[in-house]
């Protein structure tokens, strides 16, 4: 019969607002594709109607923003409340970028699960990412071939 | 309390998109969805988008959504991207080209890892066709991943072919190739503004000419230039893909290429099923199977035992 095939993490990786600095979103999804994830990368300049409708259309398990810009306070706030509204309350949230130590606490606070600022390492990056995505999701991963 | 299925057809996106995913990882729910859906289906024209990395594939496709949305279409969109043969990992880019624009729930628009399958369609991609078709997209597009000259599975998956070319990619000989050069219903000449467009026109249009053969079902393959980042030329192929579906339709063939498809389906999905058990059980072995062939050199024997272990597991 049939059998059911393991699930494979699904991650949207998106470029919020108006930076054009993209180089480390895409090598964030380049390592998360080589962790085994299956990766959707919608570039740049999108705003969080945008990122949310992608991330409902594909279901992903995880929506990943990178924010060079220094508006993460201002456009993260509203990437959650439309993840609220669109019922994505399983959906992990995570936000790379250049963000200062004390905002992280902050963006927390407004639901985002993980934040990566510079030097976090690609292998913390995947590792933190699977278990966010094994508790929120309440999935086992298979990732691994 | 309503099921997925329902909210799913009464058009609530997130709840397509979740049954979506129940199909492709062949749930028993998204099994016995699709099996409802499929009662629903064929009545989508479904349209083949192949070409080589590169070509244009996905602004082309980008384009196309929004003339058939005009039309009055709801459409549904299918993107397969290749998965890594080292770590079945995907990275899908295909959407970058889609604007996500809002399209008041009449376009969806899904990626899927081609997940070890060759041939440029996948088991789950023609599932998804299959599910989209029943939730009453009537045109659904399918982006094949970066086709080579024999990925031409795709044939079997969808009404018209579509197979995108772009200038400076080699001479005549390659247009007179097999595989990928004789499925077209409909050849695209996409960057028609750059050098060289006009001699792969011609070159095109002296390999369809030259042809001797029987077209297949008789339709005689049409090419179109267009230029898919600045809209050029979209209004015309939407134009011929219609003119090919009125052709299909009148010559029986709508029906036909429903039914082969499914069957293509059902084939793609126990290839699926039968690489797994493969792929497992020579892992499982991969010691003792070493050990024969490399000191021993036992070939027919191995092969046997391992023949006969697939067997004994299905």
């Amino acid at each position: 019969m049939m059998s059911q095939q393991q699930k494979r993490i699904k991650v949207l990786v998106a470029k919020l607002g108006l930076d054009g600095h993209d180089r480390g979103a895409k090598v964030i999804a380049r390592a998360l594709k080589d962790a085994g994830m299956e990766v959707v990368y919608t570039g740049l300049r999108q705003t969080p109607e945008q990122i949310v409708k992608a991330a409902i259309q594909e279901d992903v398990d995880v929506i990943g923003i990178s924010i060079l810009s220094g508006a993460h306070l201002e456009l993260i706030p509203h990437v959650v409340n439309q993840m609220r509204e669109k019922g994505l309350n399983d959906v992990v949230l995570v936000v790379g970028g250049v963000i200062p130590p004390q905002d992280v606490p902050k963006l927390k606070e407004m639901g985002v699960d993980e934040v990566f600022l510079p030097g976090s390492s690609l292998k913390e990056i995947t590792e933190k990412i699977t278990k966010a995505v094994e508790t929120k999701r309440g999935i086992k991963v298979g990732n691994s071939t | 309390m309503a099921t997925l299925l329902e909210k799913a057809l009464s058009g609530d996106e997130l709840s397509i998109a979740r049954l979506l995913t129940k199909i492709e990882y062949l749930s028993n729910e998204g099994l016995q969805s699709l099996e409802e859906l499929m009662k629903r289906a064929g009545k989508a024209h479904v349209i083949g988008i192949t070409g080589s990395p590169g070509a244009g594939k996905s602004s082309l496709i980008a384009e196309l959504i929004e003339e058939y949305v005009r039309r009055g279409h709801r459409v549904g969109v299918v993107l397969i991207d290749p998965s890594s043969p080292f770590t079945m990992g995907s990275f899908m880019g295909n959407r970058i080209r889609m604007s996500n624009k809002n399209y008041n729930g009449n376009v969806f628009i899904r990626s899927i890892a081609s997940r070890g399958h060759l041939g440029g369609i996948s088991s789950e991609a023609l599932m998804l066709i299959e599910a989209l078709d029943g939730l009453g997209f009537d045109r659904i597009l399918v982006e094949t991943v970066g086709a080579g000259q024999t990925d031409t599975d795709v044939v079997s998956g969808v009404h018209t072919i579509a197979v995108v070319n772009v200038p400076g990619t080699g001479d005549e000989i390659q247009a007179l190739k097999a595989g990928i050069m004789e499925i077209g219903d409909i050849y695209i000449v996409n960057k028609a503004d750059k050098p060289e467009a006009e001699i792969l026109y011609d070159t095109i249009r002296f390999a369809v000419e030259s042809a001797e053969i029987d077209y297949r079902d008789g339709w005689k393959p049409r090419i179109v230039k267009t230029i898919a980042i600045k809209g050029v030329g979209i209004k015309d192929t939407v134009d011929l893909f219609e003119e090919h579906l009125t052709y299909v339709k009148e010559h029986g063939l709508f029906e036909k290429r429903i039914r082969e498809r499914r069957i293509k389906m059902i084939e793609l999905l126990l290839r699926r099923v039968l690489n797994n058990k493969i792929f497992e059980i020579v892992k499982e072995n991969e010691e003792l199977i070493s050990k024969e062939i490399n000191e021993n050199y036992n070939l027919i024997s191995t092969l046997q035992f391992l023949h006969d272990k697939i067997k004994e597991s299905l």
